[in-house]
C-alpha cells in the first residue's frame, strides 16, 4: 500500500470520517494464537462506507498468510485470521496506512452474553411473528364467515390456531415468563406479571372456548402480543450492547501495552493489564504511563494534565510517585509497579465511582414510572370488571371473557415500544454525529439538566499552550526555539509551533523543573524557569511563562494560554441563553482558570479543587436540588463524573472517565455538547409524547373492553393501530434543529 | 371447503420454511453487522485489470 502516500487516499473517500490519530501502541500482546493459526481483532476507527469496506479488507487480505479478514462496519471491528510469520504490527499498520485508527481490541465476555440474549430474542421475535402471520390468516377467515361459517369449521380453525399459538407463545414468551415468576418470588410485581398473565389467561380461554365450540378466541391476539413486546425487547437489547459495545472499545483505544522488563533486563511488550505490582518498567519518552509506578531510575518531567487538571508538567525524580494517564516528557524513566489501591488518591476515587454507581442505579426512568402507576391499574380494572359482570349475573364463562379481553387490549404494546424505539433512533442519530452514548436511559438525565459543571484542562482548553501573539518579537521567537526544539516540554512545544521549522542548538541539556541550557557560538544560552534564567519580573497574571536569557543578561519573557478549544465561547453562551447555569470546577491554579472563566463569561469558578473537592461542590448542588451536568476528561474527575445527575466526556479522556460518564463525544470542537443536550431533550419530549399516547389508546379501549364490547378482531385493531403510531411517532424526523446539526 | 384440508397445511408449510430460514440466517450472523451488509452489495469483486499498480 505504498503507492497510497496522497492525501486523498487516506481515511473514508466519503470525507465523513477524518480518521482521528492512532494509538500507535504495540498490538502483539493482543494476537491470540491456536495451533498455528493466530487472531486478532482490531477496532477500526473512521470506517464509513463500501469504500472503506473494501480497501481495508482488500490490503489485509493481500498479505501473506491471512485467510480471512472480515470488518463489521456496525461495530468497526476487524477480525483477521492469518498463519505465518506475518507479525500483527504489520496488520495494524496496513490499516493505518490507508488512513483509519486502530488500535487493538480485546474481546470480553459480557459482549458474548449479550449477543446470545440479542439472537435469542429476534428467534423468540421470529417465532411469534409466524404464529401471529398464521393464526391471524386463519382469524381473518374466522370473523370474513362471521355468522356463514359452520361450527364445525369454525372449531377447526381455532384448533389449528390453537396448536400454532400455544406452542408458539410458551416458546417465545418465555423471557416475560422467567422475569415475572422471578419478581413475583420475591413479591413484588413488574411490566412483565400483566403481560405473562394476559398471554397465559388468553391461551387458556381460548383452550376452554375452542372445546366449547364458543365463537370467540384470542389465539391471535395472545401471539400478536408477543411479538409486539419481543420487539421493543429486541430493540432494548441491541441498543443495549451497541452502547456496552461503543463503551468497550472507547476503553479499547487505550488498551495499552506496557514495556516491561525481565529479570535479565529483557524489555518486553505486555498488556497493562497483566503487569502485577513490583514488575519494573521501562517508559519511553513522550509515552503515557499506562500503571502506576513509583520511579527508581531516570529524572524529567510528566505531564500529569489528565490525572489532576494541572496544565503544568511536574518534575519527577527517582522515589517520585507517579499516575497512569500521566506523559513522560522527558528521557526514558525505569519504575516499578504499584497496586492500584495503595494509593490515597486512587482509592477515593474508586470509592466515588462506587458511590456514583449506586446513585444511578436508583434512577427510576420514565418507563419505571409509567409501569409502577400501570401495573396496579390494569389488575384491578380487570378484577373490577370480572366482579361488576358477575353481579350483573352474566354467568363466570363470559364475565371471564370480557375480563382477559380487558387485560388484552390494555396489555402494554405501545408502552414497551415507547421508550426503546426512542432511544434506538436517538442513539443511531447520535452516533453518527461521533457521540457514543453508554445507556438508553442517560438520554433521560442528559434531557433534565440545568447545571452544567465543566473541568477546564482538556475539556475546555485544549490541554496545550500556544503562545499569545505578539508577545516577544519574532526573530526572539525564533532564537529562544532552537533551545526549545530540543525538548517535549509543551511550552517548549508550543514555543516551537510558533516560530516554525528551524534549526536545533547542539548540546542542549534539560535540567528537569528547571529549563534548557546551551552554548550558542560559544555563549551561554537559557530558557526556562524564573529562576533559572535570573529574571525577576516574577508575575502571576493567570498566563504561563518561560524566560530566555543570552550571555549579555539581558532577559525576555514569553507569555502562553491555554488554547480553548474551537467553538467554545459559541458553546458557553449557547448553553447560558438556554438557561443553564455553568460552572467551572479545575484541578489548576486560580489565576489560569479565572483566565478562561473570564474569557467565556462564566461567573462561577474554584480552582485547586481535588477530587474530594468536586464531589463536595456537585453534593451541595446536589442538595441545592440542582440536576448537574459534569463534562470532564481527567482521573481527577472520574468521581464527580459518577456522582453527576449525567456526565459527559471528551474523546480523550481517561479511560475511568469514560466508563464513569453516560456518553462520550469525539472531536477537537464542543459543538457536540450542544446537540447533545438538544437530541436528548428531543428524545424526551418523543417519550413523553408516547407515553400519552398510549395512555390516550388506553382511555378509549379500556371502556370499550369492560363494556364487552372488545372482540377478538377488536383487540387485533387496536393492539396493531397503537404499537404502529407510536413507532412512527418515534421515528419521524424532527423538523428543527436536528437537521441543521 | 375441502380445499382447506390442503391449503392450510401449504400455508404453514410455507410459512415454516420462511422462519427456519430466519432462524438459520439469525444463527449464521447475518444480522451482526446490518451496516456493512448495506455496503458489501456495492464493492466491485471484478477488479481491473492487474497491471495496475493499486486499485486507484
Amino acid at each position: 500500500m505504498n503507492a497510497m502516500t496522497d492525501i486523498e487516499a487516506a481515511g473514508c473517500p466519503s470525507g465523513l470520517a477524518p480518521a482521528s490519530s492512532g494509538g500507535g501502541t504495540d498490538v502483539s500482546a493482543f494476537v491470540i494464537e491456536k495451533g498455528g493459526a493466530k487472531t486478532l481483532s482490531l477496532s477500526v476507527r473512521g470506517a464509513k462506507c463500501a469504500g472503506c469496506l473494501s480497501k481495508i479488507e482488500g490490503a489485509v487480505g493481500a498479505l501473506p498468510g491471512v485467510s480471512t479478514a472480515r470488518l463489521n462496519l456496525s461495530n468497526g471491528r476487524l477480525d483477521v485470521r492469518w498463519s505465518g510469520g506475518v507479525d500483527a504490527n504489520t496488520i495494524a499498520g496496513t490499516v493505518s496506512d490507508l488512513g483509519y485508527g486502530v488500535s487493538a481490541f480485546d474481546p470480553d465476555k459480557g459482549d458474548a452474553a449479550a449477543k446470545k440474549e440479542e439472537r435469542d430474542l429476534l428467534i423468540a421475535m421470529g417465532v411469534a411473528a409466524f404464529a401471529a402471520a398464521n393464526v391471524m390468516l386463519l382469524s381473518v377467515s374466522v370473523w370474513a364467515g362471521h355468522g356463514e361459517m359452520g361450527e364445525t369449521t369454525r372449531r377447526a380453525m381455532h384448533a389449528i390456531s390453537g396448536a400454532i399459538a400455544i406452542p408458539a407463545a410458551l416458546f417465545s414468551g418465555r423471557v416475560f415468563f422467567k422475569s415475572a415468576w422471578n419478581v413475583l418470588k420475591r413479591g413484588h410485581a413488574n411490566m412483565d406479571v400483566p403481560i405473562s398473565l394476559a398471554v397465559l389467561l388468553a391461551l387458556g380461554v381460548s383452550v376452554a372456548e375452542t372445546i366449547r365450540g364458543g365463537e370467540h378466541a384470542y389465539f391471535d391476539a395472545s401471539v400478536m402480543l408477543l411479538f409486539f413486546l419481543l420487539v421493543g425487547r429486541f430493540l432494548d437489547a441491541r441498543l443495549r450492547r451497541r452502547t456496552h459495545a461503543a463503551a468497550h472499545d472507547l476503553a479499547a483505544l487505550q488498551s495499552h501495552t506496557v514495556t516491561r522488563l525481565d529479570t535479565t533486563g529483557l524489555a518486553k511488550s505486555v498488556r497493562a493489564s497483566d503487569v502485577a505490582a513490583g514488575d519494573l518498567i521501562l517508559v519511553a519518552p513522550g509515552e503515557r504511563l499506562a500503571v502506576d509506578m513509583d520511579i527508581i531510575d531516570g529524572a524529567g518531567e510528566v505531564d500529569e494534565s489528565l490525572v489532576s487538571g494541572e496544565s503544568l508538567p511536574r518534575a519527577i525524580a527517582p522515589g517520585a510517585r507517579v499516575f497512569a494517564g500521566s506523559v513522560n516528557l522527558g528521557q526514558s524513566i525505569r519504575g516499578r509497579a504499584i497496586s492500584p489501591a495503595s494509593d490515597s488518591l486512587l482509592a477515593d476515587i474508586a470509592r466515588m465511582l462506587e458511590a456514583g454507581e449506586q446513585r444511578r442505579s436508583t434512577y427510576r426512568r420514565i418507563a419505571d414510572k409509567a409501569v409502577s402507576l400501570y401495573v396496579p391499574l390494569v389488575h384491578t380494572t380487570a378484577a373490577l370488571t370480572f366482579i361488576g359482570w358477575m353481579l350483573a349475573g352474566i354467568g363466570v364463562r363470559d364475565a371471564l371473557l370480557i375480563a382477559v379481553s380487558t387485560l388484552i387490549i390494555t396489555c402494554p404494546c405501545a408502552l414497551a415500544l415507547a421508550a426503546p424505539v426512542v432511544q434506538v433512533v436517538t442513539a443511531g442519530r447520535l452516533f453518527r454525529k461521533g457521540v457514543y452514548l453508554k445507556s438508553g436511559d442517560a438520554l433521560e438525565r442528559l434531557a433534565t439538566c440545568d447545571h452544567v459543571v465543566f473541568d477546564k484542562t482538556g475539556t475546555l482548553t485544549l490541554g496545550d499552550a500556544e503562545l499569545v501573539p505578539g508577545s516577544a518579537p519574532q526573530e526572539l521567537v525564533v532564537k529562544a526555539a532552537r533551545l526549545a526544539r530540543a525538548s517535549r516540554h509543551p511550552l517548549s512545544r508550543a514555543l516551537v509551533a510558533a516560530a516554525g521549522p528551524g534549526p536545533v542548538a547542539e548540546h542542549v541539556r534539560e535540567h528537569p523543573g528547571l529549563g534548557l541550557e546551551a552554548e550558542i557560538d560559544g555563549r551561554t544560552v537559557r530558557l526556562g524557569s524564573a529562576d533559572w534564567v535570573g529574571a525577576d519580573d516574577v508575575t502571576y497574571d493567570g498566563k504561563l511563562h518561560i524566560w530566555y536569557s543570552e550571555a549579555d543578561g539581558q532577559v525576555y519573557r514569553f507569555d502562553f494560554e491555554d488554547a480553548l478549544r474551537p467553538g467554545s465561547e459559541e458553546m458557553a453562551a449557547e448553553l447560558q441563553a438556554r438557561g443553564m447555569d455553568l460552572e467551572i470546577l479545575s484541578g489548576d491554579r486560580a489565576s489560569a482558570v479565572a483566565d478562561v472563566a473570564s474569557r467565556l463569561g462564566i461567573e462561577h469558578w474554584q480552582a485547586a479543587a481535588s477530587p474530594a473537592d468536586k464531589a463536595a461542590r456537585l453534593e451541595a448542588l446536589r442538595a441545592e436540588g440542582r440536576k448537574v451536568l459534569m463534562i470532564g476528561d481527567g482521573l481527577n474527575d472520574a468521581g464527580s463524573l459518577a456522582l453527576a445527575h449525567a456526565s459527559l466526556a471528551p474523546g480523550g479522556a481517561m479511560d475511568v472517565s469514560q466508563s464513569a460518564s453516560d456518553a462520550v463525544y469525539t472531536g477537537a470542537g464542543l459543538e457536540a455538547i450542544l446537540s447533545i443536550l438538544d437530541t436528548a431533550r428531543g428524545a424526551r419530549l418523543r417519550m413523553l409524547q408516547n407515553f400519552s399516547l398510549a395512555a390516550l389508546y388506553n382511555m378509549i379501549a379500556v371502556p370499550v373492553a369492560v363494556a364487552g364490547f372488545a372482540t377478538p378482531l377488536v383487540a387485533a385493531i387496536a393492539m396493531s393501530a397503537s404499537s404502529l403510531i407510536v413507532t412512527l411517532n418515534a421515528i419521524r424526523p424532527s423538523r428543527r434543529k436536528e437537521a441543521a446539526a | 371447503m375441502t380445499g382447506l384440508i390442503y391449503l392450510i397445511p401449504v400455508a404453514l408449510l410455507l410459512g415454516l420454511l420462511g422462519l427456519g430460514a430466519f432462524i438459520w440466517a439469525t444463527k449464521s450472523g447475518q444480522f451482526d453487522d446490518p451496516e456493512g451488509a448495506r455496503y458489501r452489495i456495492l464493492i466491485d469483486e471484478d477488479k481491473p485489470l492487474p497491471d495496475k499498480p493499486d486499485e486507484r
